[in-house]
């Protein structure tokens, strides 16, 4: 941080979605970006530091992307209460108002309205390659007169006019732009009424506060300003550009017709589909294990070599373990979001949502929900991030009610291990493997129940306001490959930081809990493995699984699971898997970590073993195998319905601000996956 | 009064007014504008939503939105050569 007395300047970026605003801030500021939130939300705040000279720096803000100064969405509001409330912490000295050169009518018509909020104002002209491309010829100089404001033309893509840009920034001290419409005679009553209140406030501020105060008295004002400016715009843009020949950009209409083709349409989206999920199994599957093996590399070095004790095992099992049980999801999700990131970046999702919209409105969704519930494959927590784009409260809600219903990869290693032990690994008529087929058919499950959820959501929930879809479907455009790393990154460290946290926590907490007993339990039972009886008999390897064993059940966690027993034995369940349901908790994934700890194997979690171990399991009174295929599909219906996921619930807290939602969906999950279990076990035992 | 539910894909119509007020200021802020070509360019696979071409650009809307604009259909070629793409 530079001295109070040091002034940094401060400067917003703002402008319409799709404008390629974020490539202008990724121009500006490099890598040079720090990714934080605005207070008390979910919403990611992205800063960066650009130097002029040595003395000379500018701290830069980039805003979520909005159409109007007039918010519906979440991450519209913002935006504009960054650049319009005085009393904002990112509060800025100049706004640079990014537009799309190709589509300049719709994007000036913000401009307009920020250059009225009464602060300096650069103009910054993208996609000019475009706007050629369709037979536009735009006259800068002549922009800037008109407007009163410097206009500047850049190119992200091979740093074009950023020198410009710069210079621009570091010399543009006051205000020089030009009215384009008469604000003050639009409401002249209403907004005298104001100043009494507000002396310094210009015209449109005051105009701005009646809209937060009093928006009912404005609404006919509000449409006649739109008008207005529109006209204005429309008068400037007459002098400004020039259509050389009526081009319409041929290749966007014609992938269009491709790509939303009554049948290709939705073959195509099915495929790249395929694609995505094909390549996230096969190609993840490597670094996966590499990241596994390097943390037990690393848990043993650690345990080895430093002094034992009950510090070192709760940094080897509580904190390395736990660490690794978020780090091993990275590579499925750093994939998933580099397809999703390259689909939204070349304008081919906003197609998907136009091809959906009428099949998720059904259940009470938006074409705009597709995205979130296809991330919430990898996992809950970006994807409840991701509805913040849905305007209609409603369908945001029912979004996110559903998206843990989507089977995450959480749910795989567990599903992985049960299969294997009640399927065969054999292939059927030469093409589909069974173990495969029934994972596939657990996706199937998840994605079904979360579309009837939602169905009966939408007859549940009350709507707020009125629903409503209207999207901009953007050029097609080639993904700009830096966009996309600087968003991967971002997501990954955002999944690290907010999944991590949490998983962490609750691994020590677990730890705890399996590694304490009441009393003096735990002393009694290390006394009984010292007698000559055990010492002559077994191995000391032997000895430590017994030992362990006997721990566990002796332990917090032990009695815990003993103490939900009687609630779990009708779905088939017994105190093992009740103590592995609770530790599922910090992340799915833990369950077969558990397993591995309840079955005496100690550090040896390969799930091979597991798997054996547990299907030598039997009743203690039939003395039948205890995992019969009906427990086990008990189980896996139980982990594919129920909310066993702390990120999630405090995600669902974050963005719905109350802990109403966050409950309901606890419970809600909770009581399907007895329920299902419940019946699958009592009918097919 | 027509609305742009009734525009068939390829045809040309002028905005006249859009009745829902609750729509009015964001469609309007999206280009749709009373005085506006528009041109219907697509129709999603189950027949909702619609994509128009407004202001040079393409805005995807469901019908029950299309039904409160007000529209007067315009001679296509006419239209084709008065839109403009900016």
């Amino acid at each position: 941080m530079r001295d109070a007395g040091d002034t940094i300047l401060k400067v917003a970026i703002t402008g319409n979605p799709n404008c390629g605003k974020t490539s202008v801030f990724n121009a500006l500021t490099g890598l040079n970006q720090q990714v934080g939130n605005y207070a008390g939300t979910t919403v990611d705040k992205k800063t960066g530091v650009l130097a002029y000279n040595k003395t000379q720096q500018a701290r830069i803000i980039d805003l979520p992307g909005t159409y109007s100064i007039y918010p519906r969405s979440k991450d519209e509001e913002i935006a504009i209460d960054v650049i319009i409330n005085p009393q904002s912490k990112e509060a800025s000295d100049i706004i640079l108002v990014v537009c799309d050169a190709s589509n300049l009518k719709r994007n000036l018509l913000y401009y307009s309205q920020v250059a009225d909020l009464g602060k300096p104002v650069i103009l910054v002209l993208t996609m000019m390659d475009i706007a050629k491309k369709k037979g536009l010829e735009i006259n800068l100089v002549l922009l800037s007169l008109h407007l009163g404001v410097k206009v500047v033309a850049v190119n992200p893509r091979n740093g074009d006019g950023f020198d410009k840009l710069k210079d621009a920034i570091f010399n543009t001290g006051h205000l020089t732009q030009n009215k384009l419409i008469d604000i003050y005679n639009l409401a002249p009553q209403l907004i005298e009424e104001v100043k009494k209140d507000h002396p310094n406030y210009t015209d449109f501020q005051c105009f701005l506060n009646l809209y937060k105060t009093q928006r009912e008295k404005l609404d006919d004002v509000l449409s006649e300003e739109t008008i207005k400016r529109y006209a204005a715009i429309k008068e400037v843009l007459a002098d400004c550009v020039h259509q050389k020949n009526l081009k319409q950009s041929e290749f966007s209409n014609n992938l269009d017709k491709i790509l939303t083709h009554k049948i290709g349409g939705y073959l195509i989206f099915l495929f790249i589909l395929f694609i995505i999920f094909e390549s996230i199994f096969s190609i993840s599957k490597f670094p996966m294990l590499w990241i596994q093996q390097s943390f037990t590399w690393f848990g043993n070095y650690f345990a080895q070599h430093f002094p034992e004790g009950p510090l070192n095992n709760l940094l080897v099992n509580g904190v390395i373990a736990g660490l690794s049980g978020v780090i091993v999801f990275l590579p499925q999700i750093v994939l998933l979001f580099a397809f999703i990131a390259i689909l939204e970046d070349t304008g081919y999702m906003s197609r998907v949502s136009f091809m959906m919209d009428k099949l998720m409105r059904r259940v009470g969704m938006n074409g705009k929900s597709v995205v979130p519930l296809m991330s919430g494959v990898a996992c809950a927590v970006p994807s409840i991030m991701a509805t913040r784009s849905i305007e209609n409260w409603k369908e945001r809600i029912i979004t996110i009610m559903v998206i843990p219903l989507m089977s995450c990869s959480a749910r795989l290693p567990v599903y992985t291990l049960l299969i294997s032990m009640i399927a065969p690994d054999k292939t059927l008529w030469g093409l589909f493997n069974v173990q495969g087929l029934i994972l596939m058919g657990m996706y199937l499950v998840g994605f079904f129940s979360a579309i009837a959820a939602a169905w009966v959501m939408k007859l549940v929930i009350r709507a707020k306001e009125k629903n409503y879809f209207i999207l901009e479907l953007p050029t097609y455009k080639a993904p700009r490959l830096k966009n996309i790393l600087i968003t991967l990154v971002e997501k990954s460290r955002t999944f690290v930081w907010e999944a991590g946290k949490v998983i962490v926590a609750v691994s020590v907490i677990l730890w705890l809990a399996a590694s304490f007993g009441p009393g003096q339990s735990f002393t009694k039972i290390e006394e009984k493995y010292k007698t000559d009886f055990y010492l002559n008999n077994f191995s000391e390897k032997e000895i430590n699984t017994f030992q362990k064993s006997e721990k566990l059940f002796a332990s917090y966690a032990g009695h815990f699971g003993r103490i939900i027993e009687p609630i779990i034995k009708p779905l088939g369940f017994d105190w093992k898997i009740g103590i592995a349901l609770f530790s599922s908790l910090a992340a799915r994934e833990v369950f077969v970590g558990t397993m591995a700890t309840i079955y005496n194997l100690g550090d040896d979690s390969n799930s091979m073993n597991i798997r054996e171990r547990m299907m030598e399991e039997r009743d203690p009174v039939t003395l039948k195998p205890k995992y019969t295929v009906t427990v086990a599909f008990s189980l896996m219906l139980f982990y594919a319905f129920a909310l066993q996921c702390i990120s999630t619930i405090a995600t669902v807290y974050k963005e719905t601000k109350t802990w109403k939602w966050a409950t309901i969906q606890f419970l809600y999950t909770s009581g399907l996956a007895y329920l299902v279990s419940l019946v699958v076990y009592q009918l097919f035992k | 009064m027509q609305t742009l539910r009734d525009l068939k894909k390829g045809e040309y119509a002028i905005i006249q007014e859009i009745s829902d007020n609750s729509l009015k200021l964001k469609l309007m802020e999206m280009g749709c504008i009373p005085g506006e070509i528009i041109k219907l360019s697509h129709i999603a696979p189950l027949g909702d939503p619609i994509a128009i071409e407004v202001q040079g650009y393409k805005l995807s809307l469901r019908l029950s939105e299309a039904g409160s604009i007000m529209i007067e259909k315009t001679d296509t070629e006419i239209s084709k050569n008065k839109t403009t793409t900016f």
